[in-house]
């Protein structure tokens, strides 16, 4: 490696999650040995016994991680990692390497070596990738077999971690905070490390090539341009940024605190709610909650999807709570809005939705499907009630078209409510809203009991103009922009204000900037989107005035 | 008494033996005395069901249709929870509330 020049120095990759980060690199060395070099030797390098403990370690310190991991693909990793330690014809090759004489070490590695070759000489890069995971718990091994302690890093402010390439065990265990980025001279944008880093909001870029930095020097991570520059020039800060811009803003960069103080107000001094849509927990890693009112839409069904559900597997209970949980302590007291199971339509699951529909989307789907099949419905109400003793949370229900289904629902919340009661369970008091996505309900929201209700734009458009959003051919007609579409949002508004309801938006539309002007022109003051969308979205609303033609 | 049973059944997960899969197998496999082993084709090679190296090695795609043998003690429960875990999508649960369903596999809840 060469000496670092006084000069900047740039090195281009590809981006892997945007965002703008300067500041000290911290070298982070993932590889001391790998099968094939010759691996660390300790005192105890002949003693067995010493294996079978490093094993034993190893194993507790990945399931340490496991429970930490909140992104299921890592937790699969992990697994993967752990359940290797007791694979039964590795112990048995690690035994015959005993009798023989040869050292626990030596033994281990060569052990690994034929696996690690096989999983790479896959055509599958699916299964290339579990190659470097096996390299990870090689090297884990030999870490711990050598007596090194777990590795404490605390990252310094901005930092920027360099690393050759990532495992994700590894990544789990940086404790990442907001305003860091990451550096790979290897790695592909779609490994694993990279989806993880993306969820924490991290800036990163990946296969830079040999970097030469020195830890503790001064880089500028440029996420959107894939490219780490050594010792920059305010010129290199001035064009990152300008590149940044408009993705800079489209994430909640965290550490730059002008883009995400205040809430929403138009230029007339109208403040407008701003949400978040929640598909998954890993979402909440990164995403400041002071940056936004709360989540507006808390999708159960693909929540759901990382515990089972998209095996045909509902989440007991207490899974459920543990999710609920997890969302209400992020919250800390901001609104949180969850909707029951939305499946059906174009959301099936296997053993739950009926797969012989001739037309899905007109079928059992949302709340019809729930109220049909009462079980697994009740343990979410119930599951969310409990929830709602920890901080205020709003029960949304999909697809509700006549007011008799959500009497039905608050008749099948109050029962579970009084059933906790009666078991001495601690609960609280959720409110009920409603979708609005479908035009029966645009029209009579007045005769529905809620306490708030949300407009699911896509479904809306699509019943209303009769045109399915994925049928190519007709899909432009499922347009929120067409009159009867509109007409039907001016007949939602007025009723909820007749009646005071708060009601919103959620779906895509709320997240398209160009599309807010005339929603907010409509009546509508809170919008739900994808995180990404928050950027681009508060500056639209910034910019309209309400004052004369609203 | 020691029998052997054989089964075949078809490979429906959408990723095919990719890691949390592989997982659940050989967890399940772990459960039962008796020698577990599956193939890609009849004429083999064995693989052994409890070994996450071998099973990950196998890289059985989805569709693939897989042959089982279960030789020992518990042979029968053995095949018959293997088939029944491939046949319901790796559906069961690595731990925690239907622990009782892992211990009587193959019986109606």
């Amino acid at each position: 490696m060469s000496d670092i020049s006084l000069n900047a120095q740039r090195f281009k990759g590809r981006p892997a999650s945007p965002g703008l980060v300067e500041g000290p690199i911290v070298l982070f060395r993932g590889r001391e040995a790998s099968p094939g070099r010759a691996p660390v030797h300790s005192p105890g390098a002949s003693d067995w016994a010493e294996l079978d403990a490093a094993m034993t370690r190893t194993a507790e310190r990945l399931g340490a991680l496991r429970g930490d991991a909140r992104n299921a693909q890592a937790a699969d990793i992990l697994d993967f990692q752990v359940e290797v330690l007791s694979d039964p014809t590795l112990i048995e090759s690690l035994a015959r390497a005993r009798t023989a004489g040869r050292l626990p070490a030596d033994a281990w590695t060569s052990a690994l070596a034929a696996e690690i070759a096989g999983l790479k000489a896959s055509p599958d890069g699916y299964f290339r990738e579990r190659a470097s995971d096996l390299e990870d718990l090689h090297d884990r091994l030999l870490q711990q077999l050598a007596g090194a302690s777990d590795p404490e890093l605390a990252l310094p402010e901005r930092a920027i971690v360099l690393a050759r390439d990532l495992a994700p065990s590894r990544f789990l265990e940086i404790p990442w905070g907001p305003g860091h980025g990451l550096a790979l001279m290897d790695g592909s944008p779609t490994a694993h490390v990279a989806m993880l880093a993306r969820a924490r909001g991290l800036a990163v870029a990946v296969g830079l090539g040999a970097v030469p930095a020195r830890h503790g020097s001064i880089a500028l991570l440029d996420g959107a341009g894939g490219e780490l520059i050594l010792d920059p020039s305010p010129a290199d800060r001035r064009e990152a940024e300008r590149r940044n811009a408009p993705a800079a803003t489209a994430t909640i960069a965290p550490g730059r605190p002008g883009l995400q103080s205040g809430l929403a107000r138009t230029r007339d001094g109208t403040d407008i709610e701003l949400l978040v849509n929640l598909n998954e927990l890993a979402d909440l890693d990164g995403l400041d909650p002071s940056a936004v009112d709360g989540i507006g839409l808390a999708r159960t069904e693909f929540l759901f999807a990382r515990l089972g559900l998209s095996d045909g597997r509902f989440p007991d209970e207490t899974l459920q709570l543990d999710v609920y949980r997890r969302i209400l302590d992020w919250a800390a007291g901001r609104r949180v809005v969850i909707r029951t199971l939305d499946a059906g339509g174009d959301k099936p699951v296997p053993g739950y939705t009926d797969g012989s529909e001739s037309n899905p989307f007109l079928g059992l789907r949302g709340i019809r499907l729930s109220l049909a099949r009462p079980g697994p419905f009740r343990t979410q109400l119930r599951a969310l009630i409990r929830a709602a003793a920890i901080g205020p949370l709003d029960i949304l229900i999909p697809m509700v078209t006549v007011p008799e289904e959500l009497m039905s629902v608050r008749a099948l919340i109050e029962a579970e409510a009084a059933d906790l009661d009666r078991s001495g369970i601690s609960r609280g008091q959720p409110r009920l809203g409603m979708m609005v996505e479908v035009p029966a309900a645009a029209l009579t929201l007045d005769r529905f009991e809620v306490d708030f209700a949300s407009i699911g734009s896509n479904d809306l458009a699509q019943y209303t103009m009769a045109a399915g959003r994925d049928e190519g051919a007709v899909s432009g007609l499922a347009d929120i922009c067409q009159p009867a579409v509109v007409a039907l949002i001016d007949s939602a508004v007025a009723h909820a204000r007749k009646r005071g309801l708060r009601l919103g938006l959620c779906g895509d539309a709320a997240g398209n900037a160009e599309l807010i002007p005339l929603l907010l022109r409509h009546g509508l003051r809170s919008f739900s989107m994808p995180v990404r969308a928050l950027g681009p979205v508060r500056q639209a609303i910034a910019a309209i005035d309400l004052g004369g033609g609203a | 008494m020691h029998t052997t049973v054989t089964a075949r059944v078809t490979l429906r997960h959408k990723e095919g033996l990719h890691a949390r899969p592989s997982v659940k197998l050989t967890k399940t496999a772990k459960r039962f005395q008796s020698r577990i082993e599956f193939a890609l084709s009849d004429e083999g090679p064995w693989i052994d069901a409890k070994s996450i190296l071998k099973v990950m090695a196998a890289r059985a795609p989805r569709d693939t249709i897989l042959n089982i043998r279960a030789d020992g003690p518990d042979a029968e429960q053995a095949a018959d929870a293997i088939v029944q875990l491939i046949e319901t999508d790796f559906a069961e649960r690595d731990s925690g509330p239907d622990h009782s369903r892992r211990d009587n596999p193959g019986q109606d809840q």
